[in-house]
């Protein structure tokens, strides 16, 4: 045995496992000082005014009550919209036009969409909604939003899909169940929780979007469930007040930044979890 | 068979026998080629399989046993590029006609596979799942019919107290009789096994060869096999394929006692696949 070689090789060993350990922690360190200070600064403002009352003007008390629930409306009208588009599209192209060469071409421009600037999204939806019905308005806000779903959902509804074993198929088909009830009762249930896993992902996903709301949602500093009438959110509503020059507002918007990273951070734990339960099944 | 189908067959001798030719084979298979892509994979295939009586094809790895079987219910039309060329008469109707309804077809012709195949769902639904396919019944009929599918395939005892249990909770060879169930539940005519227990321990393995052997007296059975022991145990009629031809066709007995040809001798002997 080479006795100098091996303890080369070793040491070369030591060398590579301290820098990979490094990069790791290099990583996680800014992630924990992100989190950190978002608590640091957002905990501070955290108080039950910030659920129940509305944006202020600046220089008088206020919450986030109206953009909290702005969030969760534009959120649910983009979900709504999004997930059935995507679930059928993804599941046409596992299922149906598998061998089409269609579906390549489809694959290739949901992955274009999947990584498109959400902020050319917003101005696209500026052009056909906001300015064809001539003011901003929720529901255009949540189309943006569904834009920015359906390439998630198409993607994990697909490889989902794909997943599924074949002979789970033939099963289906050899007891003469047509298509689309293989499709419905088999491929579905086996590819539930990833489906699922997929719409928690794209929740999380717009949740925080800033940019396509810009355009179309805008923003509201007063109560409003009128879908035809702007509509306030969070990330837009931190955007306005972190680059406003009082001090009240800032801290509105830290508050804000925290409430949704947890709830971001909360559905992707979820969302880990649920697929973690498919997985052992 | 109908009282009335009796009562027309009865007068003459003549008549009787052609009808019992007509019944005598469920699916007669004429000069069946078979393609993937452009390779030839079945050279013109000519078989019978008898009413009510269980055929087993054997043969080495690739020799088209599983190929030949796929044909039966079409399963091959799931994919692209695979294509059958001659004649499978089922029933004196070729199914491979673009015209076959191949969900129908698929009723008439059930499948087990080499992998147990439970679908992820209750022990009951996997069941029901293939029973409400084509008929519309009250829930009491459905449970009935489930038990006596259970029954039939020898695990109602072991889960008559869990049917609300994932069919995936079973084990191996639970799962495949269950699958068994399932493919007689929705009340076949002809089931097809592809290798039904090689992935079964020996104790499964005997409890599906039995249920196979029990099964033939309402079912006409096509199984393929790797196990030359099990052919024989199985089988009233065996047929050697090698590479992609049929080479011997014949009872069971006669085909392992005295074989025709030399590759038959030669792989029934252990010499070869």
């Amino acid at each position: 045995m080479n006795a100098a070689l091996y303890h080369r090789r070793r040491r070369r060993s030591r060398i590579v496992m301290v820098l990979s350990v490094a990069a790791t922690a290099f990583g996680a360190l800014w992630l924990v000082l992100i989190l950190g200070t978002l608590v640091w600064n957002g905990a501070a403002g955290l108080s039950l005014a910030v659920f129940a009352e509305n944006t202020p003007p600046p220089g008088s008390a206020g919450g986030l009550a109206n953009a909290i629930v702005g969030s969760v409306i534009l959120t649910i009208f983009g979900i709504v919209i999004g997930t059935p588009i995507g679930i059928l599209a993804g599941t046409w192209m596992a299922e149906y036009g598998r061998y089409s060469p269609l579906s390549t071409v489809i694959r290739f421009v949901n992955d274009i969409l999947l990584s498109a600037p959400s902020i050319v999204i917003g101005l696209f939806v500026y052009e056909i909604l906001v300015v064809s019905m001539g003011h901003f308005s929720a529901w255009a806000g949540g189309a943006a939003l569904a834009m920015l779903v359906i390439p998630v959902v198409v993607r994990t509804t697909e490889d989902m899909l794909l997943l599924v074993p074949n002979t789970l198929r033939e099963a289906g088909a050899a007891i003469g169940a047509p298509r689309w009830k293989i499709i419905a009762s088999v491929g579905y249930r086996a590819a539930r929780s990833g489906i699922l896993t997929g719409i928690l992902l794209a929740v999380a996903r717009i949740t925080g979007e800033t940019a396509p709301l810009l355009f179309t949602a805008l923003n509201n500093q007063f109560w409003s469930l009128d879908p035809n009438q702007p509509m306030a959110s969070l990330p837009v509503t931190i955007f306005q007040f972190a680059l406003s020059p009082y001090a009240d507002w800032q801290q509105l918007a830290w508050t804000g930044a925290l409430i949704v990273t947890f709830a971001v951070l909360t559905l992707n734990i979820v969302a880990r979890v649920l697929s973690n339960l498919g997985g052992s099944k | 068979m109908s009282e009335a189908a009796i009562a027309t067959i009865t007068p003459t001798p003549a008549v009787a026998a052609r009808s019992f030719e007509a019944a005598k084979d469920k699916v007669s298979v004429r000069d069946l080629r078979f393609y993937y892509g452009d390779t030839l994979a079945l050279k013109g295939i000519t078989l019978a399989l008898e009413t009510r009586k269980v055929t087993a094809f054997i043969g080495p790895s690739g020799c088209g046993k599983s190929t030949l079987l796929r044909v039966l219910n079409r399963m091959y039309d799931l994919y692209p590029n695979q294509r059958a060329e001659g004649e499978v008469m089922l029933d004196g109707e070729n199914i491979l006609s673009p015209r076959q309804d191949l969900n129908l077809l698929r009723a008439r012709v059930g499948m087990v596979f080499q992998k147990p195949t439970p679908f992820p769902m209750s022990i009951f639904d996997n069941i029901a799942f293939g029973i409400q396919l084509y008929e519309r019944l009250p829930r009491s009929e459905i449970a009935d019919r489930v038990e006596a599918a259970l029954t039939r395939a020898a695990l109602w005892s072991e889960v008559k107290d869990k049917l609300r249990a994932s069919g995936l909770s079973l084990s191996g060879g639970q799962q495949q009789r269950l699958c068994i169930a399932r493919t007689i539940a929705a009340r076949p005519e002809v089931v097809l096994f592809d290798e039904p227990c090689s992935a079964l321990d020996p104790i499964s393995t005997s409890k599906i060869e039995e249920l196979i052997d029990e099964l033939k007296s309402d079912y006409t059975i096509a199984i393929v096999t790797h196990n030359m022991q099990q052919a024989a145990r199985v089988s009233d009629y065996t047929a050697f394929m090698y590479l992609g031809e049929l080479v011997e066709f014949g009872e069971t007995a006669k085909m392992f006692m005295a074989p025709a040809d030399k590759r038959t001798q030669d792989y029934i002997t252990g010499r070869f696949g």
